[in-house]
């Protein structure tokens, strides 16, 4: 095991925690949006489809299965975040009414 | 661009990412953090496209106007009562673009001097394998949710075995990638297993269970995402793909725990394939009648309560009703009656389902309580409207022990002075159980497609 794959379970497991400890504080209100934002956010997987896609030296083989891998992950990138903008848009801060007992 | 800006620069996209999770502890800054999220999304694209040595660019290109344009337009045209079956659909391209980086970085790896590294052939493995079943499974809960298929359990004899089987060839596949074997044929079969192994894997689940899949199936995303993070030794990915899984995960679990049930029990259990299993209560109801009533009688005992509650449900969304609840709720509060909105977790058919519909009618959040918030209060409620709601109302759940869903926390409608349920028929939930609430003495049903009965009690109320 090389101190590279060491350091990146590392990295691993504290986002873990951190994604435990923020997501906690998420209100069942906006699980929908929390849902669909999370959903967003992996379309990261962006970044690792243009890195095969744009590989120097690769094959046509490479390319096509890159280049539907870039096809997927921006269709979820832009989706999910436009979908999540959507919901949010719709809980609007209006004024508090009364306080209720 | 190199190695070390490029990780300090991601480095900020992860900030926002974690900032856009953060925000959406509130409903005021969630849309700031969603934008914030976006905005750190497009930087990591930007720095990734800056890489020395990216070659292709008018393929990237290409590829990603074509990408663009699908999600821009089937997430702006979607209905918002269609966003379970939007978010599945998203969740599962973004699995299916990582079992196909998994595939192409096989392909590259393997042509070279000195193949691949141990973990490089693990990261594969599972890239592929989560990866595959998250972008097949995603795509059946879809077509379950916009009724391609049956919302209902499909249940064949042996299906585990048969499951099971599959998995285990997907698994003998990704062991023989990480023993040295070289061949795409591997790799493309591995893939294919593990679709079967999703798109079987889902069909079993009921439609009133899609909370928890949807859920679950995020979660996979997140992790294959990760995966590829160490496959292609990039930060970004591990920390937002850790994320997410973590996200899911989390959600899986409450939405378990709102249902009373096992996650095990929900993914294997077939959950309401059979008919009222308990044919005792079934037989006992059959001597009961049930009490209908009209939309002006409705009217006058909505006007003259002090307060009423309504419990929205799947009903609620299928019938896209929820401007019209929020109407007859502004009528009845210009008469000086308190309305509330009770919310069961599980409601609708992703979670937190119902705040986003109600939303969506500008219905004030404060007024959309919990079910442990609201459950205390309804003792002192005149009417609650039960508007395509079934399971999560059932009393049965406290009361029947021979009950599949004993145990489930509900909303206790039964414990106000009145209930009305709007409902097309008597017709069982998705779980296949009879309804006891139903027959209760002091329930009236009102036989009608939701929006139709909202509008009119509405237009009766407006005529008092």
């Amino acid at each position: 095991m090389d101190s590279l794959l060491v350091f990146e379970l590392t990295i691993l497991v504290l986002s873990i925690f951190l994604g435990i400890e923020v997501i906690s504080k998420v209100p069942t209100m906006l699980h929908t949006p929390l849902m669909s934002g999370t959903n967003a956010i992996h379309g990261i997987v962006l970044v690792g489809a243009i890195l095969v896609a744009g590989r120097g030296g690769g094959d046509t083989l490479t390319r096509v299965v890159g280049f539907c891998a870039v096809v997927l992950a921006t269709a979820n990138v832009v989706g999910g975040f436009v979908v999540t903008d959507r919901m949010l848009e719709m809980f609007k801060i209006r004024e508090p009414r009364k306080p209720d007992s | 661009m190199n190695a070390d800006l490029t990780n300090l620069l991601y480095l900020v996209t992860i900030v926002t990412f974690v900032l856009a999770l953060r925000f959406l502890s509130s409903p005021k800054r969630a849309r700031q953090g969603n934008l914030l999220g976006a905005a750190g999304m497009l930087l990591a694209i930007a720095v990734t496209l800056a890489q020395d040595g990216l070659e292709n660019f008018s393929w990237i290109a290409v590829a990603m106007a074509i990408g663009a344009v699908v999600g821009v337009v089937g997430a702006r045209s979607v209905k918002m009562t269609a966003m379970p079956q939007m978010v599945a659909l998203f969740n599962g391209v973004g699995g299916g673009a990582v079992a196909l980086i998994a595939l192409a970085e096989f392909h590259n790896l393997a042509r070279e001097a000195g193949g691949l590294a141990g973990e490089e052939s693990v990261s594969i493995l599972l890239s592929a394998l989560i990866g595959s079943i998250s972008f097949s499974g995603s795509l059946v809960a879809f077509a379950k949710l916009q009724e391609l298929l049956s919302g209902r359990p499909i249940v064949y004899p042996r299906q585990q075995y048969v499951n099971g089987a599959i998995l285990l060839v997907a698994l003998t596949l990704g062991i023989a990638i990480i023993a040295g074997a070289e061949g795409d044929a591997l790799v493309v079969g591995l893939i294919l297993a593990a679709a079967v192994f999703g798109v079987l894997f889902v069909l079993p689940i009921g439609g009133a269970d899609m909370p928890v899949v949807i859920s679950l199936l995020n979660a996979f995303t997140g992790l294959a995402a990760s995966a590829a993070g160490f496959l292609l030794h990039n930060n970004v990915l591990i920390v937002a793909g850790a994320l997410v899984g973590a996200s899911g995960t989390l959600l899986t679990l409450l939405m378990g725990r709102a249902m009373n049930r096992s996650i095990a029990n929900v993914l294997f259990g077939a959950f309401g394939s059979v008919q009222a299993s308990s044919g005792g209560a079934a037989a006992e109801m059959d001597g009961r009648t049930v009490r209908s009533t009209s939309p002006e009688d409705l009217a006058i005992m909505l006007s003259y309560a002090r307060r009423v509650v309504f419990v929205p449900g799947y009903g609620l969304a299928v019938a896209q009703a929820q401007h019209d609840v929020r109407a007859l709720a502004e009528l009845l509060e210009a008469k000086g009656v308190g309305v509330l909105y009770g919310i069961h977790p599980v409601a609708g058919r992703m979670p937190g389902h119902m705040n986003v519909l109600l939303a969506e009618a500008n219905v004030p959040y404060d007024q959309l309580k919990e079910m442990d918030e609201i459950n205390p209060e309804l003792a002192q409620t005149d009417v609650v409207v039960i508007l395509g709601a079934n399971d999560v109302v059932n009393p049965a759940a406290r009361t029947d022990p021979s009950s599949p869903i004993y145990g489930m926390p509900i909303i206790e409608a039964d414990r106000s002075a009145n209930v009305v349920v709007v409902k097309r028929s008597l017709s069982p939930g998705f779980a296949g159980i009879d309804n006891p609430l139903f027959y209760d003495p002091k329930t009236s049903m009102l036989f009608a497609d939701a929006k139709q009965a909202l509008e009119s009690v509405a237009l009766a109320v407006k005529k008092l």
